[in-house]
C-alpha cells in the first residue's frame, strides 16, 4: 500500500509540474519579451501585471470551437497533438530534482538513452500534424520538422554520450552524483552544442523555420484550432522545460552548487533551469530567423563536427586522469 | 552464457515454471506480443502508405515494451530512440517528399506479395527455430540482478561480443562512405561529366538507398 501510495505521489507531483511549469515560462516570456522591446506586455489579466494572462488564452482556446478539415485523415489529425505532448511528460519522470531516491519521479538505469529517444517521439506529433492537415503548407512545415529534427538528433546525442563518458554511466543521477565542478569548463562546448541542438528540435527561434508564421503560416499547425492547438503550444512551452532541466542535470551539475548541497539542492537545480530558460526566450527576441539550408549547415558542418571534438577530449582527458 | 549455465537454468526453469501457471509479467508479455502481432500485420496489409509508417511505429513501440519485459532496459530505449525516433522519421520524411497522399493508395499493392509472403514465413520461422533452440525454457530471474542492464549488456557486448560489434561498425562505415560516394557521383553524372562511367555505380546506387538508411543508424 505504502508503495503504491509513493508511486502515485510521485506521477502527481510531476504531472502538477508538468501542468504548472510551462505556463510559468509562458508567462515569463510574455514579461521579458516585452521589456526588451520596451514595451509592458500584458498588464490586466488577474489584476497584478497581468499573471493570469495564460489563464485567460487557456479559457479562449478551449471555447474555440475544434476543426477538422473536410479533406484531412481524421483520426490521425486529431490524435497529432497528443503524440507531440505526451513524450515531455514521460521525460519529466527522469529528470532529478535534488540529490536521493526521493527527489526524482522515477529512477532509470539508462536515463540519458530514455530521455533522448522519448523526446525523439515527440516529434512525431509534427509531422503527422503536418501530413494529417491535408494542407500544403502543413506538409512543407512536417518536411522541414522531420529535415531538422534528423539534423539536430546526432549532436545532441554526441554531446550526452559525452557526459556519459566522462561520468561512466548513463543514469541521469549517476552522472550528478559523479559531477565535479571542473567539468564545467571540461564539457562546455558539449553543453553548448547539446543547447543549441535542443532549441533547434523544439523548432524554437531562431530554429523556427519550420513553424515559421510569417513564411509558412505556422507549418505543420495551421489547420489547428482550439483546445488542439494550445496543446501543441503546451508541447513547445513544455519542451522548454525540458531541455533546460535536461542541460541543467546533463551539464551544468544539476543540485551541485557553491554551497547548502544538501537541504538546498533543489533550489540550484531550479535556479539554472530557470536561468537557462530565460536564455531561450533572450534568443527569440535577439536573433534573426535561420534560413532552411543554413539550418542544415549549421548542424552538419559546425555542431556534429563540434561534438565529435568534444567526445575526443573527453576521451583524452578521462584516459590521463585515470 | 557458458552451457553449464545454461543447464542450471534449464533445471532450475523445469523445477519452477509452468506453462501452465503463467505470471503477470508473462502475461503481459502475450498480450503485448499480441499486440505487436496485430500492428505487424496492419502495417502491411493497410492500403494507406502514411497510415502503414505510423503502424510500424506502433510494432517497434510494442517491441521496445517487449524488451522492457524482459528486463533488457538499455536495448529497449535504443529501440526507440534508433526505430521509432529516427528510421520512421526518415521514413515519414521519404514519403511525404515523394508522395504520401491522403486516403487510399491503389497502387500500394505489389504484384511480388506471395513472394514476399513466402521469404516473410521463412525468415520468421528461420528465426523462431534459432531461438527456440538457443534458449529452450530458460527463464529469467526477475527478483535477482537486472540480467539486461546497461552494464550487463555493456560487459557482454564487449567481452564476449567484440569481433561482431566491430565487424558491424566497420560494415556500417562502409555503407556510410559509398552513401557519399554514390550521392557525389550523382551530382557529377547530373552536371554531364561521363555516362559511361555512371552505368556501374547508378544501378549499384538504386540498391544501396536501402544501405544508406542503415548508415545513418
Amino acid at each position: 500500500m505504502n508503495d503504491a501510495l509513493d508511486v502515485a505521489l510521485r506521477l502527481v507531483i510531476v504531472f502538477v509540474v508538468f501542468l504548472t511549469f510551462p505556463l510559468i515560462v509562458g508567462q515569463t516570456e510574455h514579461k521579458v519579451m516585452a521589456h526588451m522591446q520596451g514595451r509592458l506586455g500584458p498588464m490586466y489579466a488577474g489584476g497584478f501585471h497581468g499573471w493570469a494572462q495564460l489563464v485567460a488564452d487557456g479559457v479562449k482556446f478551449a471555447q474555440k470551437e475544434d476543426i477538422v478539415p473536410a479533406g484531412a485523415d481524421r483520426r490521425i489529425f486529431q490524435l497529432a497533438p497528443a503524440v507531440a505532448l505526451l513524450p515531455y511528460l514521460l521525460v519529466l519522470l527522469a529528470i532529478p530534482i535534488g540529490p536521493g531516491e526521493g527527489a526524482v519521479g522515477e529512477v532509470i538505469d539508462a536515463g540519458v538513452f530514455f530521455v533522448l529517444a522519448v523526446m525523439g517521439v515527440g516529434v512525431l506529433g509534427s509531422l503527422m500534424a503536418g501530413w494529417a492537415s491535408a494542407n500544403k503548407f502543413s506538409l512543407l512545415g512536417g518536411l522541414r520538422t522531420a529535415a531538422q529534427l534528423l539534423a539536430y538528433e546526432l549532436p545532441m546525442l554526441l554531446t550526452a554520450a559525452s557526459v556519459a563518458m566522462a561520468a561512466g554511466t548513463v543514469s541521469i543521477p549517476g552522472i550528478l552524483d559523479a559531477f565535479e565542478w571542473w567539468w564545467l569548463p571540461w564539457q562546455i562546448v558539449g553543453a553548448i552544442v547539446f543547447f543549441v541542438a535542443g532549441l533547434a528540435e523544439l523548432q524554437r527561434p531562431p530554429f523556427d523555420m519550420p513553424v515559421a508564421d510569417s513564411e509558412i503560416i505556422f507549418g505543420a499547425y495551421t489547420e489547428y484550432t482550439g483546445l488542439r492547438f494550445a496543446l501543441f503550444l503546451l508541447a513547445e512551452y513544455a519542451g522548454i522545460v525540458v531541455l533546460c532541466g535536461l542541460t541543467t542535470v546533463l551539464f551544468l551539475g544539476g543540485w551541485h552548487g557553491p554551497w547548502g548541497a544538501d537541504g538546498l539542492g533543489w533550489v540550484w537545480t531550479l535556479l539554472k533551469a530557470a536561468v537557462l530558460a530565460f536564455v531561450v526566450i533572450w534568443l527569440r527576441v535577439t536573433y534573426p530567423r535561420l534560413r532552411e539550408d543554413q539550418l542544415q549547415k549549421l548542424s552538419w558542418t559546425l555542431l556534429v563536427p563540434l561534438s565529435l571534438a568534444q567526445i575526443a577530449l573527453t576521451g583524452i582527458v578521462k584516459v590521463v586522469i585515470q | 552464457m557458458t552451457l553449464a549455465a545454461a543447464a542450471g537454468f534449464l533445471t532450475a526453469a523445469t523445477e519452477t515454471h509452468g506453462f501452465l501457471s503463467p505470471t503477470g509479467v508473462e502475461i503481459a508479455f502475450l498480450l503485448v506480443g499480441l499486440v505487436t502481432f496485430g500492428a505487424a500485420l496492419v502495417t502491411v496489409t493497410t492500403k494507406q502508405l502514411v497510415h502503414a509508417a505510423l503502424w510500424l511505429v506502433a510494432t517497434l513501440g510494442g517491441l521496445a515494451v517487449e524488451y522492457l519485459l524482459l528486463t533488457a532496459e538499455f536495448i529497449a530505449w535504443v529501440q526507440v530512440l534508433i526505430y521509432v525516433g529516427s528510421v520512421v522519421v526518415l521514413l515519414l520524411f521519404g514519403l511525404m517528399l515523394t508522395r504520401a497522399p491522403i486516403g487510399r493508395s491503389p497502387d500500394a499493392d505489389s504484384g511480388n506479395r506471395w513472394a514476399a509472403l513466402t521469404v516473410a514465413v521463412a525468415s520468421a520461422a528461420a528465426l523462431v527455430w534459432v531461438v527456440v533452440d538457443a534458449f529452450r525454457t530458460t527463464w529469467i530471474d526477475l527478483d535477482g540482478p537486472a540480467a539486461g542492464s546497461t552494464e550487463a549488456t555493456g560487459a557482454s557486448l564487449f567481452q564476449n561480443w567484440v569481433l561482431p560489434f566491430e565487424a558491424l561498425s566497420v560494415l556500417l562505415l562502409a555503407a556510410l562512405v559509398g552513401a557519399i560516394v554514390l550521392s557525389r557521383k550523382t551530382k557529377a553524372d547530373a552536371a554531364g561529366t561521363g555516362p559511361a562511367a555512371s552505368t556501374g555505380p547508378g544501378v549499384l546506387g538504386a540498391g544501396d538507398t536501402g544501405r544508406d538508411t542503415e548508415g545513418a543508424r
